[in-house]
């Protein structure tokens, strides 16, 4: 009789502790898409009136309260050529080190590795220092586009490395026997064979790290500098978009509004890229399984 | 004989190749000695005056006074170490109670969709978090306390809080999606009912991949400057309460760089250089656990 009781009574209370869980976790899943939209909203409400072609393409007026981003668009774009440059062949051709020229376990191996993960740990106002010291000082490039643009590429080298190690191991293990037992070299099975099979991986590294790039802002306030200028080369400073709105919101009076706009136009840069990352990645992926 | 020159042609092609790839690896693994060394000598003027002393010993921040120059980091390693964990102890029970939701309760189109709404957050800039809060959340701050200026460490914690969310969110669904279906099923098999399974079975096995995402983002909250340095109030003082500004180390780099000359600047490159060994050490700690996510594209 009792042991019934107690029995009921835990059950009841499973079930309210099933019901509570679900309910917490129904709040909090709702509550972070309140949050999300409420900042998505605001930035709309108040950017979108001010987002007409002009502002793409007006010059910066009056510290930013008048007039567009174009030049600012046109020295983030810089930026990230200068960037691309450099981390695309460095990144791949350390993945292919890496994966295909050194024992997996060897010391100089893991050492590689084992910094670029660090490097990842790196917080990025510290590569900003860096660059303005390496870059900027050192190397002798000042205020630049170039010089904002290598540092972004020191930055982002780990994602590229990383995925592009990932893709390489992913790729069939008897690829490369194979190709040796044509006759190939390891140079052309390198460059003709592998490289084209891990290409999709590479691309959707590359792309990651654009959106990383894009969105930086504190390793380029100290190396590509606050120019509003159209860049002439890429010795110019040039100020990213990244970099305006946080001078719009830090030392700009009612600077609220291009602020936020300037974030859509970043945001839907941002989602552009990323999105593609997204999409490629799932396309490759189905591709693989339904070959195998 | 074409055959045997053939052969030591391509050897040689090969070495090159090697030579290359290897010298761009070496690149790349050296750039993480390249910033610890040109930190180095940046704050090695300040090291080689003994100021390191005054470093942590030091009340205040105030480089630039001529009158009483002081040289105190302990209130902004203090402002750091606060803001970050505010953010995580606000950010932790949302996002957990969030991938248990979507693990377990959720209909499949609301988790897929809740999952990629997550997945491009990730990438919003913090520098569009931190104007956001500004915008919205110190007003909304001075509104309920209307004596204070809304920028302080509660506003940075919020902030902070809001950009870590989507990683401890999909790093603990993903913990949680790796725990093997068997140990689910036996659990209900012995009766236990569905929360009592989630609470006693699959949290504590997923509680390697939990932490391992709480670390990144506490190491990710630490260094970030954007965010923090536009809502905290940027004050270098010991904050009394939530309400107080304060000003993290990230935040004195970003504004003092510009204009810091000598002892100044090599006091902010000692600076760096602490920020570097703290997030160094969590992320050395990562590697030595088991249950790995991948750092790489985590985004530090």
């Amino acid at each position: 009789m009792s042991s019934s009781l107690t029995r009921t009574s835990r059950r009841t209370a499973g079930i309210w502790f099933d019901r509570s869980l679900r309910f917490g976790g129904g709040f909090a899943a709702l509550l972070s898409v309140v949050l999300f939209s409420w900042l998505i909203w605001d930035l709309v409400r108040l950017g979108l009136p001010l987002l007409t072609w002009e502002f793409l393409i007006g010059g910066v007026e009056d510290a930013g309260r008048a007039g567009g981003v174009g030049p600012l668009l046109v020295s983030t774009i810089w930026i990230l050529f200068c960037c691309l440059a450099l981390v695309i062949p460095l990144g791949t051709g350390c993945a292919l080190w890496l994966s295909e020229f050194v024992r997996r376990g060897s010391v100089v191996a893991r050492l590689v590795t084992g910094s670029v993960d660090l490097l990842a740990s790196v917080p990025s106002i510290v590569f900003g220092l860096f660059g303005m010291v390496f870059f900027g000082q050192i190397v002798g490039m000042g205020f630049s586009i170039l010089s904002g643009g290598l540092t972004l590429a020191c930055m982002i080298l780990p994602i590229l490395v990383r995925t592009t190690l990932t893709a390489l191991e992913s790729l069939p293990p008897d690829l490369r026997p194979a190709s040796a037992a044509l006759g190939l070299t390891r140079t052309t099975a390198t460059v003709k064979i592998l490289l084209p099979a891990a290409l999709p991986g590479i691309v959707v590294g590359i792309t990651l790290g654009i959106g990383r790039a894009l969105s930086e802002t504190a390793a380029l306030i100290f190396t590509s500098g606050y120019s509003t200028r159209m860049p002439e080369s890429f010795f110019d400073s040039g100020r990213a978009l990244s970099v305006h709105i946080y001078d719009l919101a830090l030392n700009v009076a009612n600077g609220a509004p291009m602020a936020s706009s300037s974030a859509l136009v970043l945001l839907a840069f941002i989602l552009v890229v990323n999105t593609a990352a997204v999409a490629l990645s799932e396309h490759w992926l189905r591709r693989r399984q339904s070959f195998s | 004989m074409t055959s045997s020159r053939n052969t030591s042609l391509s050897r040689f092609v090969d070495r090159v190749t090697e030579g290359v790839l290897g010298l761009l690896a070496l690149v790349s693994g050296g750039i993480v000695l390249l910033i610890v060394w040109h930190l180095f000598s940046g704050a090695w003027p300040a090291i080689e005056e003994g100021r390191l002393g005054s470093f942590f010993t030091d009340a205040k921040w105030q480089p630039g006074s001529q009158r009483d120059p002081q040289f105190g980091v302990v209130t902004m390693l203090a402002g750091s170490f606060l803001v970050t964990l505010l953010a995580v102890a606000l950010a932790l029970p949302v996002g957990l109670a969030t991938a248990i939701f979507h693990r377990f309760y959720a209909p499949a189109f609301l988790e897929r969709w809740n999952r990629r709404m997550m997945e491009l957050l990730i990438g919003v800039p913090a520098v569009v978090f931190g104007f956001w809060g500004l915008m919205v959340i110190v007003p909304l701050i001075v509104r309920f306390a209307p004596e204070t200026s809304g920028q302080s460490l509660l506003a940075g914690g919020i902030v902070l809080a809001l950009m870590i969310l989507p990683l401890i969110a999909l790093t603990s669904q993903a913990a949680l999606q790796s725990v093997p279906d068997a140990q689910m099923q036996a659990a209900a098999g012995l009766g236990l009912g569905r929360a009592r399974t989630i609470w006693s079975v699959a949290l504590p096995a997923a509680r390697g991949g939990i932490s391992t995402g709480v670390l990144l983002s506490l190491a990710r909250a630490v260094g970030e400057t954007m965010a923090v340095v536009l809502v905290c109030g940027n004050i270098p003082q010991m904050p009394g309460g939530l309400l107080d500004p304060i000003r993290p180390i990230t935040s004195t780099i970003a504004l003092e760089m510009g204009y810091a000359t000598a002892s100044h600047k090599a006091l902010l490159f000692c600076a760096a250089l602490v920020l570097v060994l703290f997030t160094a050490l969590f992320v050395g700690w990562l590697s030595f656990r088991k249950n790995e996510v991948d750092p790489g594209t985590g985004g530090a």
